[in-house]
């Protein structure tokens, strides 16, 4: 989802584990949480940094195709909101960091591996947003593609993550309900309106789709990581019932979901749907996706232009420290 | 230039309500008085009325943690921050 | 799953006849401009920041900043509009005045710059608005007061905020006290037009709604001194109070690019609603 095709390590049939692994497993299948400093595989460690730290970076890109519109926003009261939505996703780029922390990296390096471009974000920030009705469209497609696939994620196996999540779905559920109350207020308004919401969800349904990632029901790596529980379903399963929640809103909306072969099918209980364009979907991975370069650039330049700042703070805080060591010798 | 991380901060909270302080989260910062300042921002969108500890998880000595972290109501005025501020139709489904 | 709204049941505002007074209006509605404009040209300022933040932390601090400003904005052209009786809100406040009917000082519509300059903006302006909301909750307007009350609580931890960030940029690395230094240099004849009355401020202090300005400056002066201090920075020997006219609606070339920006939905599609 925020993290895509994460490759895991290691994995391994039961009868080649060692009684170290073999337990682990044991513990995770018995539903028990692992937690920061114990014993774990490198490989469950090494997929788990991958993962958490792909979801963070996500979170953090992801600020900045709704930042684009908060100078714009059109009411005080929707530019508060939007304003707090995206606030709230620099808080779970915040806590996810945390979550990877303790696993033994720190923060500043994850963020540059994702500068270098080491590490990677959903590929759903790099397409622009282009009208209003985009902030409806993110919040209802994006993050409600996201929540899919976080609610199952509280119960990782891994402890600061599974917290991470829940913290994080409960601020999500407000997110996904702003997005849907301005695609209403689109849908209903002016024909202009109307089109501007048309257009949104022409867009992103493709993209959106494209967050789960292309299908793994073969993938060995998928395999790994739902045995350790730090990936709960498939791709497919969860585009599926995406797909499934939203058509739905969509009707009610009264907007053309832009798929001529969608239709409900009757004896697999779900929709049938088109998938999306995988080809893009690899050329926006690479690098070539509508705003790669802008989105990479500002999250390079923000962290650039900020170094002065956090190395002065850090001057004054070793500085006050000094001075406190030294009046508390005079006082002796 | 050398480059000098901001340590990592455990953040712990009181509410209004008297109980024991509480693990919340982590966050960064130049030394104790801004994470002070960071976690009030972050962690309680300053809500009033209550105490905040942090300690450098450096300097945390752990058995094996296993604590759930609480969560913070927003602060009042910002309604909007509770999902029941947006009235989504029945037909629509769950959101 | 059927979710209702949650219901919020809005506080009575206090009875204030202050409020119809016809022989204030037009002074009673400039001086709301002023304090509503400032605070949402400066909000607006500072929500470009979101997402581009120097680190996390200060990211997220920057926002909730923004966000008690664009508070602060709805209850104070809010009351403008009722004030005016025209039956304006504060939208059509915010979003349909041209340039020349904004009534904030030019300090808070400059360019972002650095941080240092957003900082030390922030903090020479915290200084004044956390004295002047304080004087104000003291004000013959109940509902001034009112709001004066609300907002002092968000403004005393900006202004907090932004005096502990000076001092420790300011006392921080040689980059960072030149930084400071530089902004402070810059933004210092900016800040005396938050203090120089007109007869729209003569007329509210007249009226006991608003302090009069002078009586704000000794404290600001207090604290900005202090603050400096601590920060190893020094006092620009110029005059404060170069930069004037944003009150009366004569700004800087800068406002017109915020409005164009933040109005275009508004303008763009008349009428509609978002």
């Amino acid at each position: 989802m925020y993290a895509q095709m994460v490759k895991s390590e290691g994995m391994k049939a039961r009868d080649e584990m060692s009684p170290e692994e073999l337990a682990f497993q044991e513990r995770i299948d018995r539903g028990e949480k692992i937690e920061p400093k114990e014993w774990m595989p490198e490989g469950y460690r090494k997929t788990l940094v991958r993962q958490i730290g792909q979801h963070a970076h996500s979170e953090i890109v992801g600020q900045l195709p709704e930042g684009n519109w908060i100078t714009r926003a059109p009411t005080l009261e929707r530019k508060a909101i939007l304003l707090a939505k995206v606030q709230d996703e620099a808080g779970h780029g915040l806590y996810l960091y945390s979550a990877a922390e303790t696993l033994g990296v720190s923060r500043d390096d994850l963020v540059e591996k994702l500068h270098s471009g080491a590490m990677k974000y959903s590929s759903i920030f790099n397409y622009p947003t282009l009208n209003w009705a985009d902030m409806g469209a993110v919040g209802w497609l994006v993050d409600g593609a996201a929540i899919m696939n976080q609610v199952p994620l509280q119960r990782t196996s891994y402890g600061p993550y599974s917290r991470a999540m829940i913290r994080i779905c409960k601020e999500e559920s407000f997110h996904q309900r702003q997005g849907y109350s301005i695609m209403m207020k689109m849908a209903q308004g002016t024909p202009e309106q109307k089109e501007m919401a048309q257009d949104a969800l022409n867009r992103f349904w493709g993209p959106a789709l494209m967050m789960f990632g292309p299908s793994d029901k073969d993938s060995v790596h998928s395999a790994q990581s739902m045995a350790w529980k730090i990936k709960i379903n498939t791709n497919d399963e969860l585009r599926q019932k995406f797909v499934d929640e939203t058509v739905p809103q969509a009707e009610y909306l009264g907007l053309t979901i832009p798929d001529p072969t969608l239709k409900w099918d009757d004896e697999r209980g779900h929709y049938d749907f088109a998938q999306p364009d995988w080809d893009e979907f690899f050329e926006v991975l690479k690098g070539n996706g509508p705003c790669n370069e802008e989105r990479l650039g500002a999250r390079r330049r923000a962290w650039d232009e900020g170094a002065w700042f956090r190395e002065g703070l850090v001057a004054y805080a070793e500085k006050s420290a000094a001075r406190r060591a030294a009046a508390g010798v005079a006082a002796e | 230039m050398t480059k000098k991380e901001w340590p990592l901060w455990e953040v712990f909270i009181r509410g209004q309500h008297g109980l024991n302080h509480r693990h919340v989260g982590s966050l960064h910062a130049p030394d104790a008085e801004m994470a002070i300042n960071h976690a009030r921002d972050v962690y309680t969108r300053r809500k009033e009325g209550v105490s905040i500890w942090v300690v450098k998880s450096a300097d945390i000595t752990a058995s094996s943690p296993s604590e759930k972290g609480p969560l913070f109501d927003p602060a009042e005025s910002k309604v909007y921050r509770h999902p029941t501020f947006f009235d989504i139709p029945d037909e629509v489904g769950h959101m | 799953m059927s979710v209702q709204s949650e219901t919020i049941t809005p506080q009575a505002p206090a009875a204030d006849p202050l409020v119809a007074d016809e022989a204030l209006r037009p002074a009673f509605f400039d001086w709301l401009c002023r304090m509503g404009d400032n605070t949402v040209v400066l909000g607006h300022r500072i929500s470009e920041w979101c997402g581009h933040g120097p680190v996390l932390e200060e990211d997220i601090a920057l926002a909730n900043t923004a966000l008690d400003l664009i508070g602060h904005t709805q209850m104070w052209l809010g009351l403008a509009g009722e004030v005016e009786g025209r039956g304006r809100s504060a939208d059509d406040l915010a979003f349909l005045r041209d340039a020349y009917r904004f009534r904030n000082a030019k300090l808070v519509e400059l360019p972002n710059g650095d941080m240092a300059v957003t900082l030390m903006r922030e903090f020479l302006f915290d200084a004044w608005h956390f004295e002047m909301l304080t004087a104000l909750t003291r004000s013959a307007s109940a509902r001034v007061a009112e709001i004066a009350a609300k907002a002092l609580k968000e403004v005393s931890y900006h202004l907090e905020r932004s005096s502990d960030l000076v001092v420790r940029l300011g006392d921080g690395s040689a980059e960072s006290h030149a930084r400071m230094q530089e902004a402070l240099d810059r933004l210092w004849s900016y800040a005396g037009e938050l203090f120089t009355a007109d007869a729209t401020d003569d007329a509210m202090a007249a009226a006991g709604i608003a302090p009069s300005l002078a009586d704000l400056l000794a404290q600001w002066q207090r604290t900005v001194d202090e603050v400096l201090e601590e920060a190893t920075l020094r006092k620009p020997e110029g005059r404060f109070d170069v930069h004037q006219g944003g009150k009366q609606g004569r700004h800087t070339e800068h406002l017109g690019y915020i409005l164009a920006e933040m109005q275009f939905l508004q303008r763009a599609y008349p009428g509609a609603s978002w």
